[in-house]
């Protein structure tokens, strides 16, 4: 019942977006990102939708799953949606009872939403190509230089690779709590949801002290294996560009550059 | 296997030593390690086993007494690391010592810290991977493997860091019995074709049966050591610790009660097995 946490979660293939560098995908995204938010008009807006598309397209993804992450996110671009359109003063197109919907309304929410859309379309797409362990390693390379803003990269990066270890864990250890409480007539599903969330206090308590107490050992059995921080440590997979990286990393910024230039055209 | 490996003199810990309700755990210890030795360290929960498995690797100090691994003293801060290289740890929860979400990468842990070029730790993490049969997990998520899996997991990460000695503190206590005798089946292996020494801390008394040497401890002193024919002979005095004997001798012990002569070098129930067979075949 608890395994089913699974937007933008890494998907396993072989394309050219799964062999790139994990930093260039981070950095590639970030530059479709501002290009999404700095569109002005059509023209920028068609250079940023060719680009996530055509890293949808390279990414061999399987259209549902691309689809699944705009699914469950639905409510919120709805939700944008009509904000957007009845909020917006301007001439009057129509009129439903108090809310009145104008011309101006109509446009801006089409655009934001077509923002979102694509904002979400391409946010996920880092995760869903890269296995964890290899998007850590490009984040925590990415932010290093800011170690000496105090910025503890290092840090970071091991706390995210532990939470992403101990995640199947800690859910199997849920599970294993929740039987034992079912089977001593627990209920978890049933009832008003203030009584639902009393109910959950017992399955929160034991897991919390289970991983305060995991924690602990953690801490000894890291230490036993040297582990003393970032300084002199080294990597088995060392990261490394290659010629494609390069070339997405030069495409992702030229689309940037053009979206920001036809602002001024 | 006459050079001592790690050195034990007259060693006390006390817990909460500032407190006034500190707590004293071992007392007088005397003991040395030799290197290449396979070394049992038993007793009863609280007998200050897992303690001086800790002191051993310099995750805790002595509060008197020292504990000298390869010639360093474990006081001194600068040793403090290459003792935790040397003398690699295994605990009892397989799953709370790993750290990464992938095999191979939680093997190469040790030997990332070590700051080895990425050549030699990809070349050490595939020979430890080799050496404790994990090789074709090497890309599995850890938390699918096995019990008696994990702990050989845990076994290649820190055999990684290429140490003399492997201390494990009740590695078989959460594993089924398919998974300890893997593990055992593992730890005997690496003892005997690497010379690598082997410190197993634990309160079964089967596992004990397969050492070179028995220290059984009972109330942070040592109570007994030697080979396991002359540690397991002292049938009362095991009693007396609260130590439950394995099933084997516990037969051989109830028959020389009621005057069946059996050899004392009798440990297992195949030695037990092989005995009757051969009396069979004289009589």
């Amino acid at each position: 019942m608890l395994s089913g946490i699974s937007l933008g979660q890494y998907i396993p293939g072989d394309s050219l977006l799964h062999r790139l560098d994990p930093r260039t995908k981070v950095i590639g995204v970030l530059a479709a990102a501002v290009s999404i938010l700095a569109f002005a008009n059509w023209q920028g807006f068609l250079l940023a939708a060719l680009l996530t598309l055509t890293a949808l397209l390279v990414s061999k993804l399987p259209p549902g799953i691309i689809l699944g992450s705009l699914k469950s996110l639905w409510l919120l671009l709805v939700i944008t949606f009509l904000l957007q359109a009845f909020l917006t003063p301007g001439t009057l197109l129509a009129v439903l009872g108090p809310l009145k919907i104008s011309r101006e309304g109509m446009f801006a929410a089409v655009e934001i939403v077509l923002r979102l859309a694509l904002l979400i379309l391409i946010a996920f797409l880092p995760t869903l190509t890269t296995p964890p362990i290899k998007l850590t390693a490009g984040l925590e390379s990415i932010i290093s230089p800011l170690r000496r803003l105090g910025v503890p990269a290092h840090e970071l990066a091991m706390m995210m690779t532990l939470a992403l270890r101990f995640i199947p864990t800690l859910l199997q250890e849920a599970e294993v709590v929740i039987s034992a409480q079912r089977s001593r007539g627990a209920g978890f599903t049933t009832g008003s949801p203030a009584r639902w969330a009393r109910s959950l206090l017992p399955l929160f308590v034991p897991l919390f002290a289970g991983a305060l107490r995991r924690a602990n050992d953690l801490a000894v059995a890291m230490e036993s294996r040297c582990y003393r921080g970032g300084a002199n440590r080294t990597r088995m997979n060392a990261l490394k560009f290659s010629a494609a990286d390069y070339v997405v990393i030069g495409v992702t910024m030229a689309v940037l550059a053009g979206v920001i230039a036809l602002r001024f055209v | 296997m006459d050079e001592v490996f790690i050195a034990v003199k007259d060693l006390t810990y006390i817990y909460n030593r500032d407190n006034a309700g500190g707590y004293r755990a071992l007392s007088g210890i005397d003991l040395e390690v030799k290197a290449g030795e396979f070394l049992v360290i038993a007793g009863p929960n609280g007998s200050g086993k897992s303690t001086l498995a800790r002191l051993f690797n310099a995750m805790l100090k002595p509060s008197g007494g020292r504990v000298i691994v390869a010639g360093m003293d474990t006081m001194i801060p600068e040793n403090v690391w290459e003792i935790r290289r040397r003398v690699g740890m295994v605990f009892q929860n397989p799953d709370n010592q790993i750290v990464s979400s992938l095999v191979e990468e939680d093997a190469a842990f040790g030997a990332e810290n070590l700051g080895l070029p990425a050549e030699e730790v990809q070349k050490r993490v595939a020979e430890t991977l080799r050496l404790t049969g994990l090789s074709q997990y090497a890309s599995h998520a850890p938390h699918l493997l096995s019990g008696g899996q994990k702990q050989k997991l845990a076994i290649a990460g820190v055999l990684v860091m290429r140490p003399s000695c492997l201390v494990l503190d009740e590695p078989t206590s959460m594993l089924d019995p398919a998974g300890r005798d893997e593990l055992m089946e593992t730890l005997i292996r690496l003892n005997r074709t690497m010379k690598v020494t082997v410190v197993l801390v634990t309160h079964f008394m089967e596992e004990a049966v397969l050492a070179d040497r028995v220290v059984v401890l009972s109330d942070g002193r040592i109570a007994i050591s030697g080979p396991p024919a002359m540690v397991f002979a002292e049938v009362e005095l095991l009693a007396g610790i609260g130590l439950k004997l394995p099933a084997a001798l516990e037969i051989a012990h109830g028959l020389r009660k009621r005057g069946f002569p059996l050899p004392q070098e009798i440990l297992t129930i195949y030695d037990l097995l092989a005995y009757f067979k051969n009396k069979a075949l004289e009589d």
